[in-house]
C-alpha cells in the first residue's frame, strides 16, 4: 500500500518530507487503527512482565528495564478508557520518546498489535470532528484515510504532558 | 573566518574560575614583607590567562580590570614593590570582584559597577602610592644607572629579538602575521636569521626554523608591542629593548640569545647582566604547560551551554579504554565459542563468563571513578573563609587541612559545600575564643581548626575539629528545657544533649552575630547531610574543643541493599536504614487506639508498617504477623517495623532514576536492575513512613466521617 522503497528515508530530509509526507507507524487498539510518528518510535518489543509501581494511576502497568533505563509502560486501552483485553503473544509494547525538547521522556505503550507504516502527507490529514465532552479527542492530531480504514494520528507530546500532570496529581 | 566563540565560553569560564582559585590560594599563602617569586608567578600567570582569555572573548571590562591587577603583581614580582598586607587584601578583594564580573558575564548579566569601581580605585591608589614609595627607595638595591636613564629619556624605537620555538606554527600562530602587525606600529627593519635552517631534505615544513632581529623605528608604547606577542609568548623567546638616542648601546643590554632555543628562562633571567638592562626588558618564556591540549580537548565536548561538565583525569579515561578493549576481546571470544558450541567446551565457556564478569565489574568501578573528585574542590574555599572571618572577629586562627585528595562523588562535592561552610563558621565564631581568653585559659594564642577527610570502611568521614571552648553542655540543656524540647527530669547523656543543637530553632550564641547564631542552621545542616544518605555526630569537651564528624556514603550511585519480598514483588531496603530484622509473635503486638499496631523492642514501642497495605500490593503471602518478618528501619530519628513476607538477600545495587522517564513515586527513591534484568524499586524509608502516616490519618478520617 505504500512505496516501500522510501521506507528507509524516514522523512528526515525536508524535501523528501514535502514530497512523500511523514511516516506513521500504525497499530491496532480495540479494532481501531491508530498511528504515531515513526520518528518518535524507539523500538517495538513483545509484552513482558513489568514491575508494578505502587499507588500509580490505573493505566500505568509498571516499569521495565530497557538497556539500563527505567521506562514506564502504559496500557493505551486503559489510557483511552477502552475495554480491557487479555495480553496475548501478539500484544506488543511500542517504546516511544516524546515531549518538549529537553524534557523528552521514554515510555512504552501497550497496544494490541502493530500493523504497518503509512506515509501521510500533511494536507491529507483531516481535522478531528467535534464530539462534545463524551468523546476525548485531545490526544488525536487528526484523521487520515488508508484505503478502507480510518487511522487516528496520535499526538504523543500532549499524551506525555497529560500523563505527567496525571502523575503529579496522583502523587499530590 | 567566523568561528562561533560562544562554544568556547564554557571552557573559558571554567578555566578562569580555576585561575581565580589559584590566585586566591596564592594570595593567602603570601606573607607580607617577603616576595615569594614562585607564588607571585603563579598568581601572575593565572591573572594573565584570565586577561588574555577575556580579551579574546570580548569581555573587555574583565580584561581591563585584570590588567590593573597584573600591573600591581608585576611590580611585586620584579621586587619594585613590597608585598604588604594591604596589597594582599586589596588583591584578594579584587579577586572577589573579578569573580563577580565573570559570574555576571557567564549569566549574561552585569556586574555591580559600584563595587568594580571601588575596587579599581583601591588598586589604582595602591599603584600610585607604590610608585612614590619605589621612587623613595629608588637608591636601594635597584640598579641606579638603569632605572634612572630610561625614566628621563624616551626611547626613539625598539629592538626586538624574536626567536620562535620550533612548534610555533602548530599552535596556529604565524610569525609573518606578527611581523606585519609590528609594521603597523611604525617603520620596521627586519633581519632574518636563517642559521638554524636545516637542509631541504631534513626540513619539516610544519616546524619553524627562522628567527628575527627586528628594529621598530617609532617611539611607541611598549605595551603595544607586548600585546602583539601576547599569544605567542609561551612559544617563543623574545626580548624588547628600547633604542636610546645618542650612543646608548642597547645591544649590550640584550642577553645574547643562545643558539639552542631551549634555554632555561629562569636561568637567563638570573644572569647578572640582566641587572644592567633597563627594567623594561622582559623575557617571558614558556611558563609551564598552561593552555595546553587538555584544556582544548575539553572545549570540544563542552559545547552544550549550561550542561554541567566534569573534568576527568586522562589517566582514568585511558584505563577505561583499556578495560573496554578487554571487554571486547572477551565478547569476541565468547562469540566464537558460541558459533559451534558443544558440551565439552563448557569449561571454556565458564572461564569466559568469569572473565566477562570480572571485566564488567572493573569497568563499572572505573566508570564510578569518573564521578569521583578530590574533596579539595570543596576544601579549597576554606582558607579564604577562615582568613576573612578571623580578621573580622579579631581572632587568630590557623586552619589545618588533611586528606584533601580523598575522592568523593561529584554530587556529594556539590551538596556538602554549604553545610561544611556553616560548620566551619560555627567553629570559628563560637568555638575558638578571643586571643586573650585563650591565653587566660592557658592555651596558645592561635586557635586551630582542623578539617580532615578520609575513607573509613565504605564511607567518607569528614571531621571538623577545633581546640576552642567546646559546647556548653548546661547552657544547651537549659535552653532545651526552656524551649520545651526536653523535660527537666529527663536523664540525658552528653551525646544526647549535643544532639539537641541539631533541633530546629536552636542557637546558644550569646549574641546573634553576622556570622552565625540565627538559629537556622544546624538543623538544615543535618537535613542536607541526611539527604545525601549521611549522618552527623558531635563530640565535645568543655575547654578542650569539639569535633564534628560527618559520615557520607562513598557514592550515591551504588547502595547496599537488602532485598525483601512481598507477594510477587521485590523491593530493596537501603542497608543503612536497617537496624535489624526480627520475627514477631502475634502475642507481642499491641494496639494503640484499637488500630495502630505496635510492638515492643527493648523498651521501645515501634509502630508496624505493613508494606503490602502502604503500597496496595495484591496477594501478600503473609498477612498474619507470625508468617512474615519485621524489618526494623530508622530514618530521621524515627523508627518503625516494616512488615514484609520475607528477606531474600543483601546485594549492592546501582541506583537508577525513576524520574527521568516517569515521575516521583511516594515512598520510592529510585529503581535498580536485578541480576535477571527485571526492575526492583528502592524504598525511600522516610517517604514511606510519611505515606503510612497519611494513610492512617486518612483511614481515621474515613472512620469518623
Amino acid at each position: 500500500m505504500n512505496d516501500t522503497t522510501n521506507m528507509g528515508l524516514l522523512g528526515q530530509d525536508g524535501e523528501e518530507e514535502e514530497q512523500h509526507g511523514v511516516q506513521y507507524l500504525t497499530f491496532l487498539l480495540n479494532g481501531e487503527q491508530y498511528g504515531l510518528s515513526i520518528l518518535s518510535v524507539q523500538e517495538i518489543r513483545g509484552w513482558e512482565m513489568v514491575t508494578r509501581v505502587p499507588n500509580s494511576p490505573h493505566f500505568v502497568k509498571g516499569v521495565v528495564n530497557i538497556r539500563g533505563n527505567i521506562v514506564p509502560v502504559f496500557d493505551l486501552r486503559r489510557r483511552f478508557g477502552l475495554p480491557e483485553a487479555s495480553y496475548t503473544k501478539e500484544t506488543v509494547v511500542i517504546v516511544v520518546r516524546a515531549g518538549k525538547p529537553g524534557e523528552e521522556r521514554s515510555m512504552g505503550l501497550v497496544v494490541d498489535a502493530v500493523s504497518d507504516v503509512l506515509v501521510v502527507k500533511d494536507d491529507s490529514i483531516s481535522k478531528t470532528p467535534e464530539f462534545g465532552a463524551g468523546v476525548p479527542t485531545e490526544n488525536i492530531r487528526g484523521l487520515v484515510t488508508d484505503g478502507e480504514h480510518m487511522v487516528m494520528l496520535l499526538d504523543l507530546d500532549s499524551l506525555v504532558l497529560q500523563d505527567n500532570s496525571a502523575l503529579d496529581n496522583d502523587a499530590a | 573566518m567566523s568561528i562561533d566563540m560562544a562554544q568556547f565560553h564554557q571552557v573559558f569560564f571554567e578555566e578562569s574560575f580555576e585561575g581565580l582559585d589559584v590566585m586566591e590560594n596564592g594570595l593567602l599563602n603570601m606573607n607580607p614583607g617577603e616576595a615569594d617569586a614562585e607564588e607571585i608567578n603563579s598568581i601572575f600567570r593565572a591573572a594573565h590567562s584570565i586577561k588574555g582569555g577575556s580579551g579574546t572573548f570580548g569581555f573587555t571590562t574583565v580584561s581591563d580590570f585584570t590588567h590593573v591587577m597584573e600591573t600591581l603583581l608585576d611590580e611585586m614580582r620584579d621586587g619594585r614593590r613590597d608585598v604588604t598586607s594591604e596589597g594582599i587584601n586589596v588583591l584578594l578583594a579584587s579577586v572577589d570582584v573579578l569573580r563577580d564580573m565573570l559570574t555576571a558575564a557567564q549569566d549574561g548579566g552585569d556586574a555591580d559597577e559600584e563595587r568594580v569601581k571601588a575596587s579599581r580605585a583601591d588598586l589604582d591608589r595602591l599603584l600610585a602610592g607604590g610608585d612614590a614609595a619605589a621612587a623613595e627607595s629608588g637608591g636601594g638595591d635597584q640598579v641606579e644607572e638603569a632605572s634612572a636613564e630610561p625614566a628621563v629619556q624616551e626611547p626613539i624605537g625598539w629592538k626586538i629579538v624574536f626567536r620562535p620555538h620550533q612548534h610555533l606554527l602548530r599552535t596556529g600562530n604565524d610569525p609573518l602575521r606578527i611581523i606585519r602587525e609590528l609594521e603597523e606600529l611604525g617603520p620596521l627593519d627586519a633581519e632574518c636569521d636563517t642559521s638554524s635552517l636545516p637542509a631541504l631534505r631534513d626540513m619539516d615544513p610544519e616546524e619553524s626554523y627562522l628567527s628575527w632581529d627586528l628594529r621598530l623605528n617609532a617611539p611607541v608604547d611598549k605595551a603595544l608591542i607586548d600585546d602583539i606577542f601576547e599569544w605567542v609568548e609561551d612559544d617563543c623567546d623574545f626580548a624588547v629593548v628600547p633604542v636610546m638616542p645618542e650612543g646608548f648601546d642597547p645591544t649590550a643590554a640584550v642577553p645574547e640569545p643562545d643558539a639552542a632555543d631551549q634555554v632555561e628562562p629562569a636561568k637567563a633571567a638570573e644572569k647578572p647582566e640582566i641587572k644592567e638592562a633597563p627594567p623594561a626588558v622582559e623575557r617571558r618564556q614558556q611558563q609551564g604547560d598552561r593552555r595546553k591540549p587538555a584544556a582544548k580537548s575539553a572545549g570540544a565536548k563542552a559545547g552544550g551551554g549550561g550542561a554541567s561538565s566534569i573534568r576527568v583525569d586522562t589517566g582514568k579515561i585511558d584505563s577505561l579504554i583499556n578495560m573496554v578493549g578487554e571487554l571486547v576481546i572477551t565478547q569476541s571470544m565468547l562469540g566464537l565459542l558460541g558459533e559451534d558450541f558443544s558440551i565439552d567446551k563448557l569449561p571454556r565457556l565458564r572461564e569466559g563468563l568469569g572473565q566477562l564478569e570480572r571485566h564488567t565489574r572493573e569497568l563499572q568501578e572505573s566508570v564510578m571513578q569518573i564521578r569521583m573528585l578530590p574533596i579539595s574542590f570543596t576544601f579549597s574555599r576554606f582558607p579564604r573563609l577562615v582568613h576573612d572571618l578571623s580578621q573580622k572577629l579579631g581572632k587568630q586562627i590557623e586552619l589545618k587541612m588533611s586528606g584533601e585528595n580523598t575522592e568523593v562523588d561529584k554530587t556529594v562535592i556539590e551538596k556538602i559545600g554549604d553545610p561544611l561552610v556553616h560548620l566551619v563558621r560555627n567553629s570559628v565564631d563560637h568555638g575558638i575564643e578571643m586571643p586573650d581568653e585563650r591565653v587566660a585559659a592557658g592555651k596558645p594564642e592561635t586557635g586551630t581548626v582542623h578539617l580532615s577527610a578520609e575513607h573509613r570502611g565504605g564511607n567518607i568521614v569528614i571531621e571538623i575539629t577545633d581546640d576552642g571552648k567546646g559546647l556548653a553542655r548546661d547552657r544547651i540543656l537549659d535552653k532545651a528545657i526552656e524551649r520545651g524540647l526536653v523535660k527537666e527530669d529527663d536523664n540525658l547523656s552528653d551525646k544526647q544533649i549535643y544532639e539537641l543543637i541539631f533541633m530546629p530553632g536552636f542557637s546558644t550564641a550569646e549574641q546573634v552575630s553576622d556570622v552565625s547564631g540565627r538559629g537556622v542552621g544546624m538543623d538544615v545542616v543535618r537535613r542536607n547531610i541526611n539527604e545525601l544518605g549521611g549522618s552527623i555526630e558531635i563530640d565535645s569537651e568543655i575547654g578542650k574543643g569539639s569535633t564534628i564528624t560527618i559520615r557520607l556514603p562513598l557514592t550515591l550511585a551504588i547502595l547496599d541493599g537488602q532485598t525483601v519480598v512481598v507477594g510477587e514483588e521485590t523491593y530493596i531496603v537501603p542497608l543503612v536504614s536497617i537496624i535489624e530484622s526480627i520475627q514477631v509473635k502475634s502475642n507481642m503486638l499491641n494496639m494503640v487506639a484499637g488500630k495502630g499496631e505496635t510492638f515492643k523492642l527493648r523498651e521501645e514501642y515501634l509502630p508496624i508498617v505493613r508494606l503490602h497495605e502502604v503500597f496496595n500490593i495484591e496477594e501478600p503471602k503473609a498477612t498474619e504477623i507470625n508468617d512474615g518478618i519485621i524489618v526494623v528501619v530508622e530514618a530521621g530519628g524515627r523508627k518503625c517495623g516494616l512488615f514484609v513476607d520475607g528477606l531474600l538477600g543483601q546485594q549492592q545495587v546501582v541506583i537508577k532514576s525513576l524520574e527521568a522517564n516517569y515521575g516521583k513515586v511516594e515512598g520510592v527513591s529510585g529503581a535498580t536492575i536485578l541480576g535477571d534484568g527485571s526492575v526492583a524499586l528502592i524504598l525511600d524509608i522516610p517517604g514511606m513512613m510519611r505515606l503510612a502516616a497519611d494513610r492512617d490519618s486518612q483511614a481515621g478520617l474515613a472512620m469518623t466521617a
